[in-house]
């Protein structure tokens, strides 16, 4: 060792920083493995272990074991159920990374929460109890895994002591997961065999588990990439707040969503369409060469050009979508059931506007992933459905970027948030996108002063020109907001 | 080669500050609550950090208990000067005047009354819609479970039971007249997170936190410190000359101190790195009854 406290500050300083989720049935062993995780990665200090130690005599449920469950049920009414409830953060560090974990319930009627949980997270550790193997609430979890695009999965075969570390029995339920999860989009998948209550594979890699030659949980933890999982390529920037100092001054604050910029890129200011190049990233420590998500800087550029909270700054060469109909995964998260009459509010990166639910096309049945016919969405479903907001969105689709695809429901009445989405495809006639690869023209008909009477002619324009090798597209008047979304969908709304 | 990773404190910050100007772009009235701690110390950089070069546009509001350190008080005054702050000092004057105090009332009272009913009568008064505090999920079992942007009702009061969901970083801010939003953009950072960023960023904090001779009583175990004569002349004349530190601060009668040789950062940290005991436990106010910090928070208390 050795290491002085300031070298020890300088490296930890450094460590990076991972999100995880963890999700399993309610008798799987979920806490006991968090409680593990926290207590023999020695961040558990000692008056919290005896704080346990009283709290496991009253109420826990573990027997001569120390409740390592009780480390994360915090509240009062949980505490008298057994059960854990609500999503609760944990926080531990090794000498390697920093981590945070989310721990949600498994019990059935709160799918909502493990969505919360999950929105953030790089990670989810799905537990499954060996005696048991995989069911139905794993499927549902790592369908749930799925939707929000975690890339990282580890299955933890806990109570491994159960049966006798049977490496037969591992193999199994290992084979049976991969099974299940082929049609989903899960590129990284690990299968751990442990015990969570006798710390087998948790830490250290377990003499019961000889015919395992893989890491032990927090090994793999601790080692797992997650370079890859935000997106790098496409420059994102919704303005959060517009900063005007002085009169010298005038910059566009934010988070970065996705990608990265520098001083002198070309930049389209959406839904504008206007153009300007960045002049400075500025920050508090001083202008940056360059910056990248999810930094928070604040960008001025060299023309002056209007841009305002909820409008987006990003590289003219790469466009992200630009409309106002949708489809979208929703999860559905209020008591009260989706009413098609309301206008929602919709929040969307850094803009808030009036939404229509145009149209629900199935909800997926959680535990066989089967699509079952549905008019609307009740608490916990899960649906594709259609919506028209009436501003329009800069967004992408969420499997290309989980930060500019996702959005969430507002009630117009409670303000409770009702649902959460994930845009799965634009329904725009007039949506437009525009590929890096396909460097090319946007003809912006307003911006020109071409009357809506010549969309065809220039969209025709367009398809030559794109035929021939040329990206364009095209970008009619503000006209059509004013007709109905889609044939057959005219139904009547009101504010 | 450029790379496009994050440090974990990096990446918190980035977190915060966009927490905090979301708050000024969405609200009418935010006010963030300063509570001259070490988080607190934290927060009000990464405000300064959200909106530079400009000035951060919401005032910081501090409710003074009146029994706070001496050195927190003069602490606070010469940062709000120097830093130019909109700084609001606001207390229950109705109980300051009964005498009321942790003495001669006990903690229970005296928190209600100079702290939560105190915080409760200045958000009404001047109708803030969302206020920021410095607290973070790992201090305290019940905080782990709550929202970044966690709603209270026209009662200021908290439902676990029904909080709003959170995703990503799309957050709720939509109340009715009345309602309001507590904040908390540092949620996700645990307390050495907190000592590393205070290194880091050379922030300064009331001098309280470094070891110094200071007189102690020893009081149910606690190790309080003679600031005033308002302590019984009972206890006062028990105590000793000790090398001691604080690691939170608050009401100096209700704040145990750590006997300690820290006194610069570095050393805290080693300090943190060994001790066996979690920064709360110096704090007299959790051990009322169990899950106390939750019931004053359903009760409106930060």
């Amino acid at each position: 060792m050795g290491l002085s406290i300031e070298e020890f500050l300088a490296q930890d300083e450094r460590k990076d920083l991972l999100r995880l989720l963890t999700a399993g049935s309610v008798d799987d062993g979920k806490s006991t493995l968090i409680g593990r995780l926290l207590f023999d990665s020695k961040r558990l200090y000692e008056d919290q272990l005896q704080a346990l130690e009283r709290d496991s005599k009253r109420v826990g449920n573990a027997g001569d074991h120390i409740d390592y469950a009780l480390l994360c049920d915090g509240l009062k009414a949980e505490r008298e159920q057994g059960i854990t409830i609500d999503v609760a953060y944990r926080y531990f560090s090794t000498n390697r990374r920093k981590f945070i974990i989310a721990d949600t319930p498994g019990h059935e009627q709160y799918t909502r929460n493990m969505i919360t949980g999950g929105s953030t997270a790089n990670l989810a550790i799905i537990l499954v109890d060996a005696r048991a193997g995989v069911v139905t609430q794993t499927r549902r979890h790592t369908f749930l895994v799925s939707l929000l695009g975690i890339r990282h999965v580890v299955l933890a075969v806990n109570k491994m002591d159960l049966v006798d570390f049977s490496q037969e029995r591992f193999n199994e339920i290992r084979e049976a997961y991969r099974e299940f999860i082929r049609p989903l989009n899960i590129p990284d998948l690990q299968c751990i065999p442990l015990s969570a209550l006798e710390g087998d594979n948790v830490v250290d890699r377990s003499a019961r588990t000889p015919w395992y030659d893989g890491p032990a949980l927090l090994e793999f933890l601790e080692t797992v990439s997650i370079d890859q999982d935000i997106n790098m390529k496409d420059f994102r920037f919704p303005v959060q707040y517009v900063s005007r100092p002085d009169l010298n001054f005038r910059g566009f604050s934010g988070k970065i969503a996705s990608g990265v910029v520098r001083p002198g890129d070309r930049v389209t200011a959406l839904p504008s369409g206007k153009e300007s190049r960045v002049k400075r990233i500025v920050t508090y420590d001083g202008d940056l060469d360059y910056a990248f998500a999810p930094q928070c800087v604040t960008l001025t550029l060299e023309d002056e050009i209007d841009l305002s909270r909820g409008e987006s700054l990003v590289h003219s060469d790469n466009l992200p979508i630009v409309g106002h109909h949708f489809q979208a995964i929703v999860v559905w998260m209020d008591e009260e059931d989706m009413d098609r009459n309301k206008a929602f509010f919709l929040k969307h990166t850094t803009r808030t506007t009036r939404a229509h639910v145009r149209e629900t096309h199935y909800r997926v049945d959680v535990n066989t992933m089967e699509r079952k016919e549905a008019e609307w969405l009740k608490l916990n479903e899960i649906g594709l459905v259609s919506f028209t907001t009436s501003d329009p969105l800069i967004y992408d689709r969420y499997r290309d970027n989980r930060q500019t695809g996702a959005f969430i429901l507002i009630d117009p009445v409670t303000n409770f948030t009702s649902a959460v989405g994930m845009i799965t495809e634009p329904e725009d006639d007039a949506a437009f996108r525009h590929k890096a690869d396909g460097q090319g023209i946007i003809i912006d008909m307003k911006e020109l002063g071409i009357g809506e009477e010549h969309h065809e002619a220039v969209e025709r324009v367009c398809e030559y020109l794109r035929r021939i090798g040329i990206g364009a597209t095209c970008v009619p008047g503000r006209a059509e907001e004013e007709t109905s979304p889609k044939e057959g969908t005219t139904k009547k709304w009101h504010y | 080669m450029e790379t496009y990773r994050l440090s974990h404190l990096k990446a918190l910050e980035a977190e915060s500050i966009h927490i905090i100007r979301e708050v000024a772009a969405e609200f009418q009235r935010p006010v963030m609550l300063y509570s001259i701690g070490k988080d607190s110390s934290v927060m009000v950089r990464l405000a300064e950090k959200a909106f530079y070069p400009g000035k951060v546009p919401f005032p910081l509001m501090h409710i003074d208990s009146k029994w706070k350190f001496k050195e927190m008080i003069a602490f606070r005054d010469a940062y709000a000067k120097e830093h130019n702050w909109d700084l609001i000092v606001e207390y229950n004057k109705k109980a300051y005047e009964a005498g009321v105090g942790p003495f001669t009332h006990g903690s229970k009272v005296h928190t209600d009354l100079m702290k939560t009913q105190a915080l409760l009568m200045a958000l009404k008064k001047y109708r803030f819609d969302a206020a920021f505090g410095g607290a973070r999920r790992d201090e305290e079992k019940s905080r782990a479970k709550e929202r970044i942007f966690s709603f209270r009702n026209e009662f200021q009061q908290w439902d676990p039971k029904n909080q709003r969901p959170e995703l990503w970083d799309i957050y709720n801010t939509r109340v009715n007249e009345g309602e309001s939003i507590r904040v908390f953009p540092l949620s996700n950072w645990t307390e050495l997170d907190i000592w590393q960023y205070i290194r880091q960023e050379k922030i300064p904090i009331v001098p309280l936190y470094f070891a110094k001779e200071r007189p102690v009583v020893e009081v149910n175990g606690n190790l309080i410190m003679v600031d005033d004569d308002r302590m019984p002349e009972e206890l006062r004349k028990k105590a000793t000359m000790r090398k001691v530190r604080f690691r939170t601060l608050g009401c100096y009668p209700l704040t145990g101190a750590v006997e300690s040789d820290a006194d610069t950062i570095e050393k805290i940290v080693e300090e943190m790195m060994t001790t066996t005991k979690s920064e709360r436990t110096t704090r007299v106010i959790d051990f009322d009854q169990d899950s106390s910090m939750e019931q004053k928070k359903r009760e409106g208390y930060f």
